[in-house]
């Protein structure tokens, strides 16, 4: 006999593992190897495809599998979904084959959402390290959209080289137009390269944060995560106020596949986006 | 056991016919190649009578004592998660369309299934596989619907294992839920009978359709005695109290390295447990590259792929695959479902290889512990 509360517990609740159909508008070289997607969403029952900034898709290529991929177009345009993708394995190769009209599967959104309502009347500081700029955009869009509501708003980025920097154009844009101080580093520069070598966490020493007025997103491999986390609290940033999002292999992304565990935590339901004192603890803990 | 009743072994063929009548595909155990396994049953004839197993670290052998007990082994290497949480289930078909492609949910057709033989251990691994598999947002379609038509008839322990420690956990040798009957198994010199007793209102109006005797108060006595005498018997133990502390608190045990020494990460562990959950999912088209289709299968976090991404693998060491299952079983579990991962049941324990016990593996962290704790080296 099974518990009659789980008998009859949601029966009509969605079939987890079945994509929806979407279809690809556009593929946008962002740099040699990672390039950007731009998608009609599917539509649900007429209504649009709605997703807070953090969230994530899993991305389907016809026959050859799914990846777990960061949203990061905007939030207030759901009639036009981006996942900005490194292209690194068979499907997110595979997806980069495709072309204007091609169909995709979606499964999502799913996970948490960064903390935007948060950082009303606050300074924001983001720090991305590579394709980590990727799940931060919806951010950036949504902040300077609501300019007015928000204190300062710092953009730390770093990336391995000139070529390897995500959203250029945008950068500029960003820096230029909408009063925010965008700060780029490269590890390695080239002979055109006239900005910071070195990485994100250098930076930090050309702003002069007032770190208890500021609130912190952080996303890139681990390592930056990590260091960059330290940096800021160390400035004298609450960890209540630094937010990072994880990344882990996910097969389901809601948390049945098991394969997404950071300690007790399931990436995929309980992150991608979790507060600093969520794990702390595991963060320094190797191979958890 | 309410209303207690006394079946004899006719009883029971009756009810596995009334159970197939009524459309249940009826799995039980049987002797396969010297082996119990869980498998589908025509009568109580292919009930492996006589069989008693022997288990240890490492260790199993099944022999026939020449007695008609039908439930005297201890435990088979299989569980019953294999019925209700296939290891290999297509989930999607997607059929090729110009640019385009359909997408198909595979609905499952399996038969409902009525389990004879479940331990009081399975049965709790059973609801600890109901609360992974629903307890979230997202439900998984396919165990709940062969859960929601499961008929289970649960036969109380007769025989410890050399590996049960289901006592530390409460999880046995009597099933107190989550069976629709449960049965404990007498045979003595001149009789071979059922004490029975119905968990729910289908078990109830199936004993009642067979008719059995009640049973006396002598019948109920001895039944208590078979179960008594196993609990004796069970001698290995773990012990719980804050055990999904002591494990998250001693990621950086030396004795991870220790185990590690011993551990193939062949995966057999979490193979043969009840509990574990974890799946991957395999995307295949066929020949023509117009049909593609997405099957889950059974995943095991020993394995080198688990935790890989793109630029790199969490999880490269032995030591942290076999840490990942330890602690997620019996630390991690807890935080996640509200209750631990383990049952008590021991086949991690025999049928690993290399003969690896977990509550060993415990004790040497509880012991480098304690001893730190007392100041001494």
């Amino acid at each position: 006999m099974i518990d009659t509360n789980i008998a009859v517990k949601r029966t009509e609740a969605p079939i987890s593992m079945l994509p929806a159909l979407a279809t690809v508008r556009r593929v946008i070289w962002e740099t040699d190897d990672t390039y950007t997607l731009l998608i009609d969403p599917p539509r649900a029952n007429g209504r649009s495809f709605a997703f807070s900034a953090g969230q994530f898709n899993m991305v389907y290529a016809f026959g050859t599998g799914e990846s777990a991929i960061s949203i990061s177009s905007d939030p207030s345009r759901p009639n036009m979904l981006a996942h900005t993708i490194h292209r690194v394995g068979t499907v997110t190769s595979a997806l980069s084959r495709l072309r204007r009209g091609d169909t995709i599967g979606l499964r999502g959104p799913f996970g948490t959402a960064w903390p935007i309502e948060e950082a009303v009347g606050k300074d924001v500081c983001i720090a991305a390290g590579g394709i980590g700029l990727a799940p931060l955009r919806p951010v950036i869009y949504t902040l300077l959209r609501r300019r007015e509501e928000f204190g300062r708003i710092m953009i730390l980025y770093g990336a391995r080289s000139p070529l390897d920097l995500l959203y250029r154009v945008e950068l500029e844009e960003w820096s230029k137009a909408a009063n925010a101080e965008v700060i780029i580093t490269v590890d390695r520069g080239d002979s055109s390269w006239k900005g910071h070598i070195g990485v994100v966490t250098g930076l930090f020493s050309y702003l002069k944060m007032d770190t208890p007025a500021t609130l912190a997103m952080v996303c890139g491999p681990e390592v930056m995560m990590k260091y960059t986390c330290e940096e800021l609290e160390r400035r004298g940033l609450a960890a209540e106020r630094i937010y990072l999002s994880m990344e882990r292999n996910m097969k389901c992304g809601v948390g049945l596949c098991g394969h997404c565990q950071f300690g007790p935590k399931f990436i995929c339901k309980d992150g991608p986006v979790f507060s600093l004192p969520q794990i702390k603890h595991l963060l320094d803990r190797k191979e958890i | 056991m309410n209303e207690p009743f006394r079946l004899s072994t006719e009883d029971l063929q009756h009810i596995v016919m009334s159970l197939q009548q009524k459309g249940y595909e009826v799995i039980g155990p049987r002797n396969s190649d010297g082996v119990i396994v869980y498998d589908r049953i025509h009568s109580t004839d292919d009930l492996p009578a006589g069989f008693v197993d022997e288990q240890a670290p490492g260790m199993y052998r099944l022999a026939k004592n020449g007695g008609t007990q039908f439930f005297g082994y201890t435990l088979p290497p299989q569980s019953w998660k294999r019925f209700l949480y296939l290891p290999r289930r297509e989930l999607i078909a997607f059929d090729k369309d110009g640019k385009s492609f359909g997408v198909s949910h595979q609905k499952d057709e399996a038969k409902p299934y009525a389990f004879i033989g479940a331990r009081p251990c399975e049965l709790k691994a059973i609801s600890i596989q109901d609360r992974v598999f629903s307890s979230g947002d997202y439900l998984d379609d396919g165990y709940l619907s062969a859960r929601r038509r499961n008929f289970i008839i649960a036969v109380n322990c007769s025989h410890a294992g050399e590996n049960c420690f289901c006592t530390s956990f409460g999880t046995g040798p009597e099933a107190e839920s989550g069976f629709d009957i449960a049965l404990t198994e007498i045979v003595n010199e001149e009789k071979h009978f059922f004490v029975a007793g119905a968990g729910s209102d289908s078990g109830k109006s199936l004993i009642e359709e067979i008719g059995p005797a009640r049973a006396v108060e002598g019948d109920v006595d001895a039944a208590h005695e078979v179960i008594r005498k196993t609990s004796d018997a069970i001698t290995k133990s773990l012990d719980i109290a804050g055990l999904p502390k002591l494990l998250s608190d001693n990621s950086d045990h030396p004795h991870w390295d220790d185990v590690a020494k011993r551990c193939l990460t062949c995966g057999n562990c979490t193979m043969v447990c009840p509990t574990c959950f974890c799946s991957t999912v395999e995307d295949a088209t066929d020949l023509s590259g117009k049909t593609a289709k997405r099957t889950r299968i059974w995943d095991s976090c020993f394995t080198m792929d688990f935790a890989r991404v793109s630029g790199g693998n969490f999880r490269i060491s032995a030591k942290s695959r076999y840490r990942q299952w330890l602690t997620h079983k019996l630390s991690s579990w807890v935080e996640q479902f509200g209750v631990s991962g383990c049952v008590g049941c021991g086949r991690c324990i025999t049928w690993c290889p290399v003969g690896i016990d977990l509550t060993a593996e415990v004790g040497a962290i509880k012991g480098g512990v304690a001893k730190q704790e007392n100041g001494g080296s």
